[in-house]
């Protein structure tokens, strides 16, 4: 088995930055620490991080710079502070992850330069689950175009290549739950999630995950971009990416870490790691896929292989 | 009486590909050369401005984009560097500019006063956006004007393309009469493209033209229309157009920068000067002037 399990955290930087501003972002950090602490436990060679707010268009890019060094501000919460960095970047398998989604017909490549302006979800997941660089890790993208089958082929290829090197893994999807923030600027005394349905609907995807069903919520994918995503992308691609990665199935034991509103947000903690409990094998409505052609060509010889 | 005024307005695309293509010094990749249509389009561009006194450039970008109101820099100074997320391969930049942060202030209060939700960014960590550096260096190289950069405010994707206009154009209210009042003599930039589908593959030579062109015709026709209006005089009807351009074109004007321009230009309904068009990466791109001293009675 090469990805031993599975973490979905959210990305804002309150819980890193201000834990105790508002008794839920501490809530937070302390599943944060819960779920670092079983991470140390499962030992793994490396953390595959996917961030949502890490945009690509160029197909998706991998961070394969060896010791990213930096001081981040976050765009939107820069009176929060600033964030210095350094990060331990397993560049081989980058280099591997790149190659074999190539291989699958991807465009996928890596980014290796002084000063790459590195999300501020990785580098809230990575200062928290890993605050020593105990474990190093590679950071994938998320483009802005791709859609379920050049995701779920991206988790393939990484598979590909942890197998080919050896390595087992760790999964860390950056994701809020509902992304609506609120438009105007709170106090943290008064934070809560946006709206009674963003409320409800994360209530259910936490009892999903609880019980291990992360295939399950996965096929909901699409609904939940309709329900609770602002649509800032074309579609809700991380679960997608997470179950590919782990085996799309059931058989998990979920545990929630932490689950609080960050400015109207859902933010939570969770932790998917296999098990030999099931809430059932299905058959689901969307197939899987192995091998990405594009899309351009479904209008018909309109495709340019090369661009 | 004041004598503040804005003495031109521009559409200035930010593609890094075009800082890139131009060699300067600040930006560490070379390039053998690369879309000169845009290239001249902004020389000439650069030669108008030129021949105007002018004290400050305000600018609007996408790249600095704000889920909680609009933000403006607040510091006199900021001195990095700047890598493209997306293209880092085209744009590592290293960048040494300053504010009008007098001028900011003034435009956030007065987008404040209006209702609008504003902050001042005050943390000297910030890394300034490279859609601003972009346009900046390209329509001013030699960095001598302080700058107010504008944060987009991401309304559309909370609410519509309504919504994201109408908080545009009061912003650009705002901006207008906070220029007004300041007495100074300003630029105001709307860092955007015009259609703005990507392709999703790079050619293995970036600046190989033979591999340029639009991401399809679809999107052609309507950065076409779109220029056909400006140049007519016609922006009233391209602000009525707008949720159909950013909904059918993937318009960069999803932004707000386009609406909040023609708003602080008081809707213009003279020709603009239409500089070039051309393509990067798939998306279309035009830089465009307008300049209301010249058209004053």
């Amino acid at each position: 088995m090469s990805v031993i399990g599975g973490f979905i955290v959210s990305g804002l930087p309150h819980p890193l930055l201000c834990p105790d501003a508002n008794p839920g972002y501490a809530a937070l950090r302390r599943g944060y620490e819960a779920a670092r602490e079983e991470i140390s436990r499962l030992n793994p060679d490396v953390l595959l991080v996917y961030s949502t707010m890490w945009p690509s268009v160029i197909g998706h890019q991998l961070q394969a710079d060896p010791a990213p060094k930096w001081t981040h501000v976050d765009e939107l919460f820069h009176d929060l502070g600033s964030i210095p960095y350094t990060f331990r970047i397993d560049a081989d398998l980058a280099h591997g992850w790149c190659a074999a989604g190539q291989e699958r017909g991807l465009q996928l490549r890596t980014v290796s330069y002084h000063g790459f302006p590195i999300d501020t979800g990785s580098i809230v997941a990575l200062k928290l689950l890993n605050p020593d660089n105990a474990v190093p890790a590679v950071i994938c993208s998320s483009n802005v175009y791709a859609d379920r089958s050049e995701t779920i082929v991206l988790a393939k290829s990484a598979v590909d290549a942890l197998e080919a090197q050896g390595k087992r893994a760790v999964a860390v999807c950056v994701m809020s739950l509902s992304n609506r923030l609120f438009t105007t600027f709170i106090d943290p005394s008064e934070d809560r999630i946006h709206s009674k349905k963003d409320e409800e609907w994360n209530a259910k995807l936490l009892q999903f995950f609880s019980e291990g069903r992360l295939e399950d919520v996965t096929q909901l994918s699409r609904q939940i971009q309709r329900q609770i995503r602002v649509r800032k992308v074309v579609s809700f691609k991380s679960l997608w990416w997470l179950s590919a990665l782990m085996g799309a199935h059931n058989h998990y034991a979920g545990t929630v870490y932490g689950y609080a509103p960050v400015v109207g947000t859902g933010a939570s903690v969770i932790g998917l790691i296999p098990a030999s409990r099931s809430f059932g094998d299905r058959e689901f409505d969307e197939d899987t896929v192995e091998r990405f052609d594009g899309d351009r060509h479904i209008l018909g010889g309109l495709e340019d292989p090369n661009l | 009486m004041s004598t503040g005024r804005i003495v031109a307005g521009c559409i200035a695309p930010h593609p890094p590909h075009l800082v890139y293509a131009e060699n300067p010094p600040q930006n560490e990749p070379r390039a053998e050369c690369g879309w000169e249509t845009l290239r001249w389009a902004y020389e000439r561009l650069r030669k108008d401005l030129d021949a105007l006194d002018y004290d400050a450039i305000v600018i609007l970008s996408p790249h600095w984009q704000t889920y909680i109101g609009t933000h403006f820099l607040g510091l006199p100074h900021f001195k990095s560097l700047s890598v493209d997320p997306v293209f880092p391969n085209l744009f590592r930049y290293h960048y040494d500019l300053n504010v009008d942060v007098e001028l900011a202030e003034q435009i956030c209060d007065a987008a404040a006063a209006d209702g609008l939700v504003t902050k001042m960014m005050r943390n000297p960590d910030f890394r300034v956006d490279y859609g601003t550096l972009v346009s900046c260096h390209l329509t001013r190289p030699s960095w001598d004007k302080p700058i107010v950069s504008i944060s987009s405010c991401r309304n559309l994707h909370y609410y519509n393309t309504d919504v994201m206009q109408a908080q545009a154009m009061a912003l650009g209210r705002a901006t207008r009469r906070a220029i007004e009042a300041s007495g100074k003599r300003v630029v105001v930039i709307a860092s955007q493209s015009l259609s703005h589908r990507h392709f999703t593959r790079e050619a293995d030579v970036p600046e190989d033209m033979s591999r340029e062109h639009i991401y399809d015709h679809h999107q052609y026709l309507w950065d076409m229309k779109l220029i056909g209006m400006l140049k007519k005089g016609d922006t009233a009807g391209v602000l009525s157009l707008m949720p159909e351009f950013v909904e059918q074109a993937v318009a960069e004007a999803d932004s707000g920068a386009l609406s909040w321009l023609l708003s602080a230009l008081e809707i213009p309904s003279y020709p603009a000067e239409v500089y070039g068009y051309g393509t990067i990466i798939g998306t279309g791109n035009a830089v465009v002037g307008w300049f209301p001293e010249q058209e004053a009675p």
